[in-house]
């Protein structure tokens, strides 16, 4: 029954199911906000606590979990859930509120009052909580120290510090110069760009899902799933020689997963057309790419434009794709920007799903220049 | 019975708040009326920091969660703890692994450096939830623009902070993180050894860009992990960073502030 249920998570912790199942997960809970409730909180919170405290005595588990500096990590999935929850939860009340056509909390709480004492005793209180915390924290867990530093012997894994681990993460799907550096300058400048672009006046300074949902879905999708789920599984789940291991299997050293990832150019033309890859100076590289060249330029370049089109261009089935209500209300300079930055953040999941469908390795692939997409 | 011993402590208290040194230093009587309520918040400088007054709803807990206080208040622990462990500790490859052990065995009160790593990995945390807190109320939205983007720096600034401290301790765990980390600056587009359009930089037929000068070489000091590097990462994570976090913190409190205090329904 243990084993059971034991292989069941290690299945579901798997790259391709963690990812799809949170992803349809909070998907969901967008569309139905009743689950945003106290009662499932309570629930849910109090299942996760007890499976996480039970898996204990698993000694995988264990050895994972109680490293130093794992701890922290644990403080990530409680703490990011819980104030998710918590947003959400305070946004759906005001939401129901004002349908109800009643005042919002936060308007009800509209009047001044004098910050000594109501504010400076929740601070002093907060910092005599916090230093109990880190005291008690620091009295009861050493902090780590390994071995005198060997440039000779590798550590496997080798693993950066907890918070870049989404970004190693990124480098099995993408190569360094975009794992490591197109994509994080990408995260800072789009996180800087949100305000700019973001020109909904509403919900501003109040909690709300309502009055603000395609926001706050794509921020949640890119916070929760695409940095604080990799940075976990990174943490709990990715072991020697980064492979893949569930929470409660040993880490093998010695296992070795077969890598079988073919790139486009592959694709079309050896198992398409059955013929040798063109070679032979820029000219044969630039053939040998263009089906990976054109597809990176559509996405990149023609779908923001496309999207700008109005719903009677498309075919029935297509007129998802029009964006053209967000179009008139942000004016082009801020669509455009927007459409690019939201394309290149749904990058890292097309591409995941691309490996695990094809094993697909690169869309476009000059390795002669370090060039690879 | 326990006035018996409550009335002397009253009785010094008061004597204590009645003196010269005490009204020296606060400048006002006890906060118990309206207006001395507002001279406390005016003339203590770190109390300055607040207003007066604010909106309610703008100062609980179930809004701001007092996560920006508390990142700030984790930023002062780990100046403080940082401070005494630089007593002890030499950036050198020779000393620095020995000065670490010492630091958590032979120290009285051998645990500053939990404290330091603790703090800091708990800051991280914060600054994460400050920004989930800021993204959900929709406080980045006019007039306050412009202090997210000074946050967002923040947010940066914490996590190199965290990343360079991560170098010092000098054990395997140190350098290979370090190592991993940086390995990716080598493929910085035009700057790194093996980024793209890198090898097109030539002058005549000499390479502009090699493993001795590109963006791995300047983060590093060196072509690998070693001495320069512990050097850089210490200079960075003791001083240039605080420094230019501190400095971002104060235009970002002065901010809340100028932006008309912490966000709230118009
Ligand atoms: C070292 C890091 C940081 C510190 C010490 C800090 C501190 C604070 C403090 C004390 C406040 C007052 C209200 C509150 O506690 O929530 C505040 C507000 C604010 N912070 Fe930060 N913060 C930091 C990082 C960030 C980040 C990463 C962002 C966003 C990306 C950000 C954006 C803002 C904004 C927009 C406000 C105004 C919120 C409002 O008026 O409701 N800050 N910050």
């Amino acid at each position: 029954m243990i084993g059971l249920f034991q292989d069941l998570v290690n299945w579901v912790s798997g790259p391709t199911v963690l990812f799809t199942v949170t992803t349809v997960g909070l998907l969901l809970a967008f569309r139905y906000t009743q689950v945003w409730s106290k009662r499932v909180a309570i629930w849910g919170f109090s299942v996760l606590a007890v499976l996480y405290v039970a898996s204990m005595w698993n000694p995988d588990f264990l050895l994972i979990v109680a490293k130093p500096d794992n701890i922290p990590i644990t403080g990530v999935i409680f703490l990011v859930l819980f104030f998710t929850w918590y947003a959400m939860y305070q946004g759906i009340e005001n939401d129901r509120r004002r349908a109800a056509g009643e005042e919002i909390h936060e308007k009800k709480e509209s009047d001044k009052v004098w910050v000594w004492p109501d504010l400076v005793y929740t601070e002093m209180l907060a910092m005599v909580l916090l230093s109990i915390v880190l005291l008690v924290w620091s009295i009861l867990l050493a902090a780590p120290l390994e071995q005198p530093a060997n440039p000779a012997d590798s550590p496997n894994p080798s693993k950066a510090p907890w918070y870049f681990l989404g970004l190693q993460e990124m480098l099995v799907y993408f190569d360094p110069w975009l794992a490591g550096v197109v994509f994080p300058t990408l995260i800072i400048v789009g996180l800087i760009a949100i305000p700019y672009i973001d020109r909904n006046p509403k919900g501003n300074g109040y909690f709300t899902f309502r009055e603000r949902k395609a926001e706050i879905v794509i921020f949640l999708y890119g916070f929760l799933i695409l940095w604080c789920l990799l940075v976990i599984s990174g943490t709990f789940l990715r072991g020697p020689n980064w492979n893949f291991f569930g929470p409660y299997e040993y880490w093998d050293v010695h296992r070795v997963e077969p890598l079988l990832n073919v790139n486009i150019s592959d694709f079309f033309w050896v198992k398409l057309l059955g013929r040798p890859l063109p070679s032979g100076g820029l000219f044969a590289a630039l053939l040998r790419e263009w089906l990976g060249l054109l597809m990176v330029g559509a996405y990149l370049f023609v779908l923001p434009v496309v999207t700008s089109w109005p719903r009677e261009k498309f075919p029935g089935f297509l007129r998802w794709l029009s964006l053209r209500k967000y179009y008139d209300r942000m004016g082009p300079t801020r669509f455009y920007i927007g459409v690019s930055l939201f394309l290149l953040m749904m990058s890292l999941p097309i591409k995941m799903y691309l490996r695990w469908a094809f094993n697909l390795k690169y869309i476009v692939a000059f390795p002669e220049i370090f060039f690879n997409i | 019975m326990l006035n018996r011993i409550l009335d002397p402590i009253r009785g010094a208290w008061k004597e204590a708040t009645d003196s010269q040194v005490w009204a020296s230093i606060f400048r006002h009587g006890k906060p118990v009326s309206n207006r001395n309520r507002a001279l406390v918040m005016m003339s203590n400088v770190f109390l300055h920091l607040h207003p007066v007054k604010s909106r309610k709803a703008g100062i609980k807990l179930r809004y701001t969660w007092c996560m920006g206080g508390i990142t700030f208040f984790l930023f002062l622990v780990l100046t403080f703890t940082g401070l005494l462990l630089m007593f002890y500790y030499r950036p050198t490859v020779e000393y620095a692994y020995a000065d670490i052990v010492d630091l958590q065995e032979h120290v009285p009160l051998g645990i500053m450096r939990e404290l330091h790593r603790w703090g800091a990995h708990a800051m991280v945390i914060t600054v994460w939830l400050h920004m989930l807190r800021v993204f959900m109320t929709g406080s980045y939205k006019p007039p306050r623009e412009f202090n997210w983007a000074i946050g967002v720096v923040l947010l940066v600034l914490t996590l190199l902070l965290s990343f360079t401290g991560y170098l010092l301790p000098w054990d395997q765990l140190a350098i290979w993180a370090i190592t991993v980390g940086s390995n990716m600056a080598r493929a910085t587009p035009l700057l790194g050894t093996e980024g793209p359009l890198s090898a097109s930089l030539t002058l005549g037929d000499i390479a502009l860009v090699n493993a001795g000068n590109d963006a791995r070489f300047a983060l590093l000091g060196a072509q690998s992990v070693g001495q320069p590097t512990l050097l850089r990462f210490y200079v960075l994570h003791c001083v240039g960073l605080p420094l230019g976090a501190a400095v971002l913190m104060a235009v970002h409190f002065w901010r809340v502030r100028k932006d008309g205090g912490i966000s709230g329904p118009m």
